[in-house]
């Protein structure tokens, strides 16, 4: 029994989504009951998750899956802000007609996968895990089932998402036929010397990582999807399995194949340059702001993925707080996405921000503050979340990734302080409405409020990260 | 724990700005006095700061320092003899620019305010920061409230100038980012009293030299990377334009000296001829451009590259007189071009205009504002009794001590100067009034003679009297030198 107290959460979330299902079954019109109701079940899950935050790490099952600090922070990170997402969206979902009872059921069910992710410490649960989540998304993406658009980006990212699982799970054999075991410590133990089978395996099981990161060159789904799925889709696809996956990266790659970090490092530095050089060109021309937050939560990526590729301790630290400042600033740029709306219609073309200031100080205001911050200019939160990951970079002397990087934020910059232009400097359109719920504006107002004051005491946050020692 | 003065000056700006931010936008004159009010107390606080220094020291004073990230960064601020006239400079500065704001900007006042506020506190931070980090955050988070200020409330072409603004100075600073890091890897701090006793490696200067250059030629700013400047300078607002000519640029000089000098004494010394070269062809390059203009915003943007390149021609002699001469040829600029643009802004605000051939003969119509605008003219040309000669004479006898050639060429400069100054104010003062506009023209009211006023009597008065000025930095760039000149002696012996 212990064992199953220490993945409660795990449970207690897979019988909510159960109950929930018989629920809509029964209940004629709950859609709006079942949303508001998943959203406390995810405040329960956290409260029960913070709960269990072990004082040492606890294999389970076989040793094949792992609860310590490190899962239980990102589980609360993604529980966390599973919950604010649903908070932010639920008029936007209302109001697009897609409030049925499946809509947050399927939320649920990808939380449950991420979560199993992240404790993965065998590959199959991994696996499992994983299939979970982007399952439960496909659904979501295309569950605007009257949009085109919407249906286009659903049957896109599953095909691709297959193709990229399907090289996953080669990967995994490769593994296991070399390493004889599918446990990450069996495989620790096992792959000693450097054998060619492995190190195919490990880049295969990078490429199908690298694919739900949006990492450069596995990124061509990330625009399209992005820009077809309903709005409160795309802020999940923006930040949630982008958690889970980079924290499967680090579990997986400090994890059993430590030993190997000079074969792995040249991809991971390959997938970050490319990411972050690529995204900041890209999203020059975008028109649609969706798309141009794809192309920059690409760029994004790739500052992630560099502190990874350090292979210290605050490598993986820095990460860490670059995605949880990372995940701020996402869930404010969308909700600015959401308060963009006349008479039920949203607005998601760049040139919509047009003159935003005249008629929406406020609004505009904090939207000035998450771009500058997504640009990284100090003294704003975005600013510390690259700083950490120069300081780690720089430590192991590798200038040419931090350059390449810091260039790659001046070019970034140009399309951020574009939108700044728009809003400030150019003429005003028409007025947008004002009547947003007081959950969207408190969201707003919180969280460009941390980004901007975050450097009064930066500890705050950085703090959580102090702990995780993986290596 | 005494109480801490740097900070609160550093803080009461913004503290201004976020009272201003819930103040109703219609309450103009409420607006206007509140920001009049927080600037001159900070004015005045930075008076008494300096009253209460102790110039026979050259240690830095007023030290706070206190944990900011954990094991990592420590915000530590404290002033000497050279930052403190900086201090005092942007002090006396922003409260003018406030005035100013009563005929120039027309809409958005309250956010122009805070702008200029937020500024002001980023402006004084970067001059008292003594952390790598800590002043990088200041150095480039001005670069938010100035691209709004140039953006918003410039010109015809301000989008371009500003997005120009934005991306030369971030590209030039990056570079800088890099460099600190790499310090703080190298050394084991970014504390700058720490790395002036410890010293860094010199077979790393050079690059990090280099990196630091590149963010303060951007924004000096030396040949070639100058362009920004006559563009952001000519569609920004006149209180835009004063801030950036009178301050900003000073962020650079007083760069090159804490940092750049301070931390690389090796690698300055290696690059000194490279500095002379690229400081001469500013000097000289930019003054013939700057005859050629037809727009009088330009006109003052390519002197104040002239001007600052005497400046870092004067600090790289590493003598007594130059180093001396290129601080107060920073503090007389300042001023000086301050003066120039608020003179600008009063013509502009009357014709709307800036082309010199659209004016002539404004001595018929504006008497007193001809004879301030003489005063200035001759100040920035360096005439003997204003600030702008001693600025210029003690930055040439460094250089002559130093390299004849370089000194020769660099008096050339001199007279170029006056020869575009005095050729500008006799087109647009003396001749006939030929533009029937300008009949109608009234000339100075209150507030603009009382700016221009007190700005005059500053040229004049520190021209004939620089001790007040000289007796605060003599000591701390006395020492200054003795230590540049230890550690390039050590670095000598230990290569024999």
């Amino acid at each position: 029994m212990t064992n199953l107290f220490y993945i409660s959460t795990e449970i207690f979330l897979s019988l909510s989504i159960l109950t929930l299902l018989l629920i809509g079954v029964f209940k004629k019109k709950s859609g709006s009951f079942i949303y508001n109701f998943s959203c406390i079940i995810l405040l329960v899950g956290l409260a029960i998750n913070i709960n269990l935050n072990p004082q040492f790490p606890i294999d389970l099952f076989n040793n094949s899956y792992k609860i310590d600090y490190f899962t239980t922070l990102i589980k609360s990170v993604i529980l966390v802000s599973a919950f604010i997402v649903m908070l932010s969206s639920f008029n936007y979902v209302k109001q697009n007609d897609i409030l049925k009872i499946e809509y947050p059921i399927l939320i649920l069910s990808s939380i449950l996968g991420m979560l199993v992710m992240v404790s993965s410490n065998d590959l199959i649960v991994f696996y499992v895990g994983l299939e979970l989540q982007s399952l439960a998304l496909y659904v979501l993406a295309a569950f605007k089932r009257d949009n085109i658009l919407s249906s286009e980006s659903g049957l896109k990212y599953f095909i691709l998402s297959a193709l990229s699982s399907g090289l996953l799970l080669y990967g995994c054999s490769l593994i296991y036929g070399f390493s004889s075991s599918t446990n990450f410590d069996l495989i620790y133990q096992n792959s000693g010397s450097i054998e060619y089978g492995i190190i195919f395996g490990i880049v295969f099981i990078l490429v199908g990582l690298a694919f739900k990161i949006t990492a450069v060159p596995f990124h061509m789904w990330a625009p399209d999807v992005y820009d077809g799925s309903p709005t409160s889709v795309t802020v999940i696809f923006a930040i949630l399995p982008k958690i889970a996956a980079l924290t499967v990266f680090i579990n997986f790659l400090y994890g059993p194949f430590l030993e190997m970090f000079d074969q792995w490092q040249a991809v991971i530095i390959f997938l970050s340059i490319g990411s972050m050089v690529f995204g900041a060109i890209a999203a020059i021309g975008q028109k649609k702001l969706k798309r141009l937050i794809a192309y920059s939560s690409i760029s994004h990526m790739g500052f992630a993925l560099a502190g990874l590729s350090v292979g210290t301790n605050e490598g993986i630290q820095n990460s860490i707080i670059y995605l949880i400042i990372y995940l701020i600033m996402n869930i404010a740029f969308f909700c600015c996405l959401f308060m963009l709306k006349r008479e039920n219609k949203y607005f998601d073309k760049v040139e919509d921000l047009s003159g935003l200031s005249k008629n929406h100080p406020l609004l505009s205001l904090s939207l000035m503050i998450i771009l500058f911050s997504l640009a990284g200019i100090p003294p704003l939160a975005g600013f510390f979340a690259k700083f950490y990951i120069f300081t780690a970079v720089i430590e192991q002397s590798m200038y040419f990734l931090a350059i390449v990087g810091l260039l790659s934020t001046v070019i970034a910059a140009f399309y951020y302080i574009r939108l700044i232009k728009l809003m400030y400097f150019d003429e005003q359109k028409e007025k947008y409405d004002l009547n947003h719920s007081i959950g969207l504006k408190m969201i707003l107002v919180i969280s460009s409020t941390i980004i901007l004051i975050y450097f009064i005491n930066p500890n705050i946050i950085n703090n959580f990260v102090l702990d995780i020692t993986l290596i | 724990m005494n109480f801490p003065i740097i900070s609160s000056l550093i803080l009461l700006p913004s503290i201004g700005a976020l009272f201003l931010f819930f103040i109703n936008s219609k309450n103009v004159t409420g607006i206007k006095y509140v920001s009049l009010f927080v600037s001159i107390i900070n004015f005045l606080i930075s008076i008494y700061l300096w009253l209460i220094f102790d110039q026979s020291s050259y240690e830095f004073q007023f030290v706070e320092s206190r944990v900011w990230i954990k094991d990592f960064i420590n915000y530590k601020v404290g002033v000497d003899g050279i930052s403190i006239l900086f201090i005092i400079l942007t002090t006396f500065i922003t409260p003018l620019c406030i005035l100013s704001v009563n005929s120039s900007i027309k809409n958005r006042l309250k956010e122009f305010l805070i702008a200029i506020l937020l500024m002001e506190t980023l402006m004084i931070g970067v001059f008292c920061s003594l952390d790598l980090v800590i002043f990088y955050l200041f150095f480039e988070g001005g670069l938010i409230p100035m691209f709004l200020i140039i953006g918003i409330w410039g010109g015809g072409r301000r989008v371009y100038s500003a997005f120009k603004f934005f991306l030369f100075t971030l590209l030039g600073s990056v570079l800088m980012l890099i460099a600190v890091i790499s310090i703080y890897w190298i050394a084991g701090t970014t504390d700058v009293e720490e790395l002036y006793k410890l010293g860094i490696d010199p077979k790393y200067q050079n690059l990090l030299w280099l990196a630091f250059f590149s963010s303060f030629a951007v924004k000096t700013p030396m040949w070639p990377v100058h362009t920004w400047l006559p563009d952001a300078h000519v569609e920004a607002p006149t209180a835009g334009s004063v801030l950036l000519a009178a301050i900003l640029l000073k962020m650079a000089g007083y760069g090159f000296i804490r940092f750049s000098i301070g931390l690389f004494p090796v690698a300055s010394e290696y690059f000194v001829p490279f500095i002379f070269v690229i400081s001469l062809i500013a000097i000289i390059y930019t003054s013939l451009v700057a005859l050629m203009q037809d727009d009088m915003k330009k006109l003052i943007a390519y002197s104040s590259v002239a001007h600052m390149g005497f400046v870092t021609l004067g600090l790289f002699t590493f003598t007594q007189q130059g180093v001396e001469g290129g601080i107060f040829q920073m503090i007389s600029h300042g001023i000086v071009s301050a003066a120039l643009f608020f003179s600008v802004g009063v013509v502009y605000d009357r014709t709307h205009s800036r082309r010199i051939n659209d004016y002539g003969g404004l001595v018929n119509v504006m008497p007193k504002y001809s004879i301030l605008l003489m005063v200035f003219t001759l100040g920035s040309l360096g005439l003997p009794g204003t600030t702008g000669f001693i600025g210029e004479f003690l930055i040439l006898m460094g250089t002559f001590k130093k390299n004849f050639l370089v000194a020769a060429i660099a008096s050339l400069g001199v007279i170029l100067g006056a020869a575009y100054m005095l050729w500008l104010y006799k087109r647009v003062v003396f001749g006939e009034l030929t533009n029937q506009k300008l009949l109608k023209v009234i000339d100075l009211n209150k507030v603009e003679l009382s700016i221009l006023t007190l700005l005059a009597l500053g040229i004049i008065f520190f021209g004939f009297y620089p001790d007040p000025f000289s007796n605060t930095y003599s000591v701390s760039v006395e020492n200054f030198l003795n230590e540049y000149n230890d550690k390039l002696n050590n670095y000598n012996l230990q290569n024999q």
